[in-house]
């Protein structure tokens, strides 16, 4: 303290009582509540982000536009969910937050433009948003150019991991490896019929599917493996194929509305779900909305989370949901870990005690949230989360049962080994 | 590739095949025939065609809620409601295209081209501001589901038939109507010269308006009756326009019959290949196919003869 009053004008702790002086108009006009406990901008935001004593700036980046809106609505309506909750429970360090929403219109360079724009111009703090791989992937060089922070919720194929992305849905072995295993267990599984829509996501599926049932299922054989283009509405030949090889497991990845016509064509050929294993990783309950529950009543889906999840967490969540988007909308596996995303940055970001894009990647790994519609969730290191793994069995009013979950979080593995 | 079936499996697999393809052909003539009329007779090309389709199954649906809301025991027999309201839905939506839009553009094919493109988004996005952007699911009638059982191993659905049934009344309609009503004949003068139909006294305004209208109807059941294959949201009609006009190209632009002969070469083609590999691979076979035949007969399998 003597070198500091030594330096007369220049001093640091001069420096400080004055910026403190400084501040407190500002501070005088902050709601009560927050005055304890909001930390100075100068602290905890030290690169130059979209943050002001009151206020942080988030993005959202989804299709509202194009062939990808039907699916990214539901992440967009969780997200804002998210967000209004955080804010009435008094937002993040003290602020409120604020977000600006761009529409990627389900056209993947569209997607990295808004992208540089939601960090460049608006310097956002974080970024929830996109679905699909490509989009993803188109994404992913301007995160890592501008050191932004991305919270990515879809399901996907894994085989990727960066500083700047947080998957708050599962990788490819978290939802296709314990599923396998239940459905060999419990149904004595022992040939399987692979299908899916013809790009990376189904494609890697099914190659780490096929990795495991030949080499880690006793006995077990791919009895057919086959792909359609997106939109493919003709499902004839396939069934046929199906009723001649008879598998004992349909294995299904067939995305977006082509999903319709395959349930509607295979109820329409006899194959009765009852009777009939199908197990799905692409079908959550929005999808049903379009297939009809009548269609599909019977197939076996494997995810983390089901609308119909019995904890206190997700009756509250549902509950808030509809109140917010209206009584007859559905909840998907993808809504939920969209809800996720907010959350989870608010809890690093108090972790680490700054919105420094570095400090909450570094912060990351251990963050749980243990208000998670889905239960209970952990960050990995690999910024991936640790979950259950869940197999739902689909009724008539579009609803899935639970009738299996893992017993411990599952480890997310990205780069599985023996399964490239 | 035969060698994993049996001679038994194999007739089986053709017949199934066989039927299948057959359901596929109904399809692609339902989906082309309100095209071919449009872009055949009149010129125009229609790339909101799709969304014409949708609109009929967005009515479709529409219907369906209301019966089961208010005529439950009725039920059973909307679908058939359901097609009437859609024809007059999208054929009164094609007269008022027509009448706002298309008429300014006649002898342009290239900017109805891009008027149409035009249009088919203003279309899309309506239907997402006003059905939302989900998919919907539309329920069916008991009696249309399930498959008919007719030996061991050969099953037809039940939905495949009601679609073959009704492409072959459409047609047989669409063919009288063309060239046996007097109406037909008049939509042919105006095709083949306009200013010599107007002359003898037909009006031509109102032919084409018809004409229109017919064919954005004809899409409007053919929409209806997707809703029993496939999906229904704001934009599925862009998965049919690509077939759809592919079909009408191949077997000449101007000619009911050259569609339908297009539209079963295609599907049985599609159809057979696709079983013995996989469904991408038929696809681009078929397409290659075309591409190749095009080349050798670029008005497409049956040209009409015109005087030039």
């Amino acid at each position: 303290m003597a070198d500091d009053k030594d330096q007369g004008l220049h001093s640091p702790f001069r420096r400080k009582l004055l910026m403190g002086m400084a501040a407190i108009p500002a501070m005088t006009m902050l709601p009560r509540t927050s005055f304890a406990q909001a930390p100075a901008t100068s602290v905890v935001n030290t690169t130059g982000l979209a943050v002001t004593d009151t206020e942080v700036t988030v993005g959202i980046l989804h299709s509202v536009t194009g062939t990808m809106a039907i699916s990214e609505t539901g992440s967009v309506q969780a997200e804002k969910l998210a967000i209004e909750q955080i804010n009435a429970a008094g937002g993040v360090l003290g602020r409120k937050i604020k977000y600006i929403q761009e529409d990627g219109a389900s056209d993947w360079p569209n997607f990295a433009e808004k992208a540089k724009k939601l960090l460049v111009n608006d310097k956002c703090a974080a970024v929830m948003g996109c679905w699909t791989s490509a989009s993803r992937k188109a994404v992913l060089p301007v995160f890592e150019q501008y050191n932004g922070m991305l919270y990515y919720p879809t399901f996907y194929e894994g085989l990727e991991q960066s500083k700047n992305v947080i998957y708050t849905g599962q990788e490819a072995t978290q939802q296709i490896i314990a599923g396998l295993d239940w459905v060999n267990k419990t149904k004595n599984a022992k040939s399987f019929y692979l299908l899916g829509s013809d790009y990376i996501w189904p494609r890697t599926s099914n190659k780490i599917a096929r990795k495991h049932i030949e080499n880690h299922l006793k006995g077990c054989k791919v009895v057919g493996e086959e792909y359609f283009p997106l939109g493919h509405t003709q499902f004839n030949s396939v069934i046929n194929k199906i009723k001649l090889t008879k598998p004992d497991v349909i294995y299904a990845i067939i995305v977006g509305g082509s999903n319709v016509a395959f349930y509607k064509q295979l109820k329409a050929a006899g194959i009765d779900l009852s009777k009939q294993t199908l197990l799905t990783i692409s079908v959550t309950e929005d999808e049903i909305d379009g297939i009809g529950g009548e269609n599909i009543a019977g197939a076996f889906a494997c995810m983390k989370y089901f609308q119909s999840l019995d904890n206190p967490n997700n009756k509250e969540f549902v509950a808030a949901f509809k109140k917010m988007w209206g009584e007859k909308t559905v909840i998907g596996d993808v809504t939920q870990a969209a809800y996720l995303g907010p959350w989870l940055w608010k809890l690093t970001v108090e972790k680490a005690g700054s919105f420094d894009i570095d400090k909450v990647a570094a912060a990351s790994p251990g963050v749980e949230f243990k208000g998670a519609p889905e239960g209970y969730v952990r960050v990995h290191e690999n910024h991936h989360l640790w979950s259950k793994t869940r197999v739902g069995k689909a009724k008539l009013d579009g609803q899935y049962e639970l009738v299996y979950e893992t017993a411990d979080l599952v480890e997310p593995d990205p780069f599985p080994k023996g399964y490239q | 590739m035969f060698g994993d079936y049996s001679i038994g499996d194999l007739g089986a697999i053709f017949a199934m095949q066989g039927f299948a393809g057959l359901i596929l052909f109904s399809v692609y003539v339902l989906m082309a025939l309100g095209l071919a009329i449009i872009f055949g007779q009149m010129g125009v090309i229609n790339m909101a065609h799709g969304e014409f389709m949708i609109l009929g199954a967005y009515v479709t649906w529409m219907t369906s809620n209301a019966f089961q809301a208010y005529l439950p025991s009725l039920f059973p027999g909307y679908f058939f409601v359901a097609m009437i309201l859609a024809f007059i839905a999208a054929g009164a939506l094609g007269m008022l295209v027509e009448w706002g839009l298309i008429r300014h553009l006649y002898k342009r094919p290239l900017d109805t081209l891009l008027a149409t493109w035009g249009l088919s988004l203003i279309l899309q996005q309506a239907y997402r501001s006003i059905f939302g952007a989900r998919e919907v699911g539309v329920e069916l009638p008991q009696w249309m589901l399930g498959s008919k059982q007719i030996t061991d191993t050969i099953e037809v659905p039940i939905n495949g038939i009601f679609v073959m049934c009704l492409t072959f009344l459409i047609t047989a309609a669409v063919a009288y109507v063309m060239y046996k009503s007097r109406w037909g004949r008049q939509v042919r003068a105006v095709v083949q010269n306009r200013v010599m139909a107007g002359a003898v006294g037909i009006n031509t305004e109102k032919v084409d308006r018809y004409t229109f209208g017919l064919g954005c109807g004809i899409a409007g059941i053919a929409g209806s009756a997707f809703t029993m294959i496939g999906s229904t949201g704001p934009t599925s009609g862009q998965l049919y326009i690509v077939d759809t006009f592919l079909v009408v190209v191949f077997g000449g632009a101007a000619s009911l019959f050259g569609t339908i002969a297009s539209a079963f070469s295609i599907s049985q083609a599609q159809s057979t290949m696709e079983f013995f590999m996989s469904g991408s691979m038929a696809k681009v076979l078929t397409l290659l196919a075309i591409v190749a035949i095009l080349m050798m007969r670029p008005q497409g399998l049956f040209a009409l003869k015109v005087r030039k």
